[in-house]
């Protein structure tokens, strides 16, 4: 009896720890960033069948399938990642979890997430089903180590989700949902570049090409702060096509405002504190526009 | 600089959601131009909230946080003439303008001390009529006594500024830490207490 509950136990903290490993491979605060778009280009629709089954179909089948798409690239990039100290703790690197293991996660996340999303609506699949294809074949495995203009793709991958979200609430792929789906590719420079300037030579030491190291840190500098500026403005230029009402357009056009005037000073004044402060000022502003389209069409 | 803590980005997110409130929510039945006013005011508090939230008390070490800061007094006060005595509002409007420009210009092209007395000039008036309008329009019985909240709100951003401008010449009534630990909190009231009067 004793034993039996020892053995309990000790499985019950194996799969904790798994669950917990496993959960780490996610990237939990992008995931649900990008998450986060997904649902407001679903909610951005007002679409009739707005129920909040459909609302948790979409929430797990995204989740999964961009889950399922970190996993797999975590497990293309865990040579480069063991060679850089700011990821070499990950799972992967420091052998926590096997690469098969990895593998099967991977594929069995995006295999659900995916077709759960075909079940949904065929066209929502296939989006779900290009971000996926553009994150880890075309951006991971193709273009990462060979370009830093990589980025641009990761960038597509990760406007997806915000125009699956509106693919489902509406049925169809309408300009808005593009344009929604490019201020997140717009934003994602932001993200990207930022770190590649604050891990310069990680990525250096790991031979993964960079703008920071291909064109020097000012142009690097301007380009995040142009890539803010074209991110708020069509941002702005979403939120008119979704017909927001007029108190969260100027909400958004205050946050916008900020997001400007932070891009602009960053760009006549370039310096790794201003650029970390635009970089989280630009995730904020991200995470807030999408929540004003979301209450901006309740 | 004092390091911020847990509890001043609390009171300064609840200072950004009480300034997005007032601004999502408007003014019923408001000219156009008094909304925008009131908007710019608000939008210079969030956005100067959610940069102390993310940076830290630095942001307030840089030269444009008094020009920038200006917009705050400007704005109400523009949106209270153009809300409470219309006959006055393209006066008001210019001297908002050229205001703005001087403290904007002073800083970069003329001595401190013209900058300064542009400074005291700008926020002296614009203080005046966004504590003493309200005062004086409920007085009269034009507007509800919650009214006064904007007064209230005025006279706390007004110590609130004198209070730093005196920190920044060297010669402080509080120390800095204590400063520091108000500041977030003075915001917060302000905020509430704007929101709380404009719109009755």
């Amino acid at each position: 009896m004793a034993y039996s509950k020892t053995v309990n136990q000790s499985t019950m903290k194996t799969l904790t720890m798994k669950i917990r490993l496993y959960w780490q491979m996610t990237k939990s605060l992008q995931t649900g960033l990008l998450l986060s778009t997904g649902l407001a280009g679903y909610m951005s629709a007002r679409c009739p069948v707005q129920t909040w089954q459909t609302l948790l179909a979409l929430a797990g089948s995204l989740f999964l399938a961009i889950s399922g798409s970190t996993v797999l690239n975590m497990v293309y990039d865990r040579d480069i990642d063991a060679r850089m100290p700011r990821t070499q703790k990950r799972p992967l690197p420091m052998g926590q979890v096997r690469v098969v293991e990895a593998i099967t996660l991977g594929v069995v996340l995006s295999a659900i997430g995916i077709g759960w999303a075909a079940i949904l609506s065929p066209l929502y699949g296939l989006v779900v089903f290009t971000g996926l294809f553009f994150d880890v074949f075309i951006y991971t495995i193709w273009l990462k180590r060979r370009t830093p203009w990589s980025i641009v793709w990761g960038g597509i991958a990760g406007g997806m989700p915000a125009l699956a979200g509106r693919v489902l609430g509406l049925g169809m792929i309408d300009w808005v949902g593009m344009m929604l789906a490019v201020a997140v590719l717009l934003w994602i420079p932001t993200h990207i570049m930022t770190f590649s300037l604050r891990y310069r030579e990680d990525y250096a030491k790991a031979g993964v090409p960079t703008f920071p190291s291909a064109y020097g840190e000012r142009i690097t500098s301007i380009i995040i702060a142009l890539s803010s500026i074209a991110t708020a403005i069509a941002m702005a230029i979403a939120a008119y096509g979704i017909g927001i009402t007029w108190g969260y357009m100027r909400l958004l056009i205050i946050l916008s405002c900020g997001l400007l005037a932070i891009a602009i000073r960053s760009m006549l004044r370039p310096s790794f504190k201003m650029n970390f402060g635009l970089f989280k000022f630009a995730s904020l502003y991200m995470l807030s526009s999408m929540l004003l389209v979301v209450l901006g069409v309740l | 600089m004092r390091r911020i803590t847990p509890l001043d980005r609390i009171a300064l997110l609840l200072t950004c959601l009480i300034a997005a409130y007032k601004v999502v929510a408007g003014v019923e039945g408001l000219p156009v131009l008094a909304t925008w006013a009131y908007t710019a005011a608000f939008g210079v508090l969030i956005i100067s909230g959610l940069l102390m939230i993310i940076n830290g008390f630095d942001v307030l070490d840089s030269p444009l946080v008094v020009i920038i800061a200006t917009i705050i007094p400007l704005g109400l006060s523009l949106g209270m003439v153009i809300e409470n005595i219309p006959d006055w509002q393209l006066i008001y409007l210019a001297f908002v303008v050229v205001g703005f420009l001087a403290i904007l210009l002073t800083r970069y092209l003329l001595p401190e001390r013209a900058a300064a007395i542009a400074l005291s000039l700008v926020h002296g008036l614009a203080g005046i009529l966004i504590v003493g309008l309200p005062i004086a329009f409920v007085l009269r019985g034009a507007k509800p006594i919650l009214y006064l909240f904007v007064s209230a709100g005025g006279a706390l951003i007004g110590s609130g500024g004198i209070l730093f401008a005196l920190l920044k010449t060297g010669k402080p009534i509080l120390s800095v830490e204590k400063f520091f630990a108000l500041i977030p909190w003075i915001l917060f009231l302000m905020s509430a207490a704007f929101v709380l009067g404009l719109g009755v």
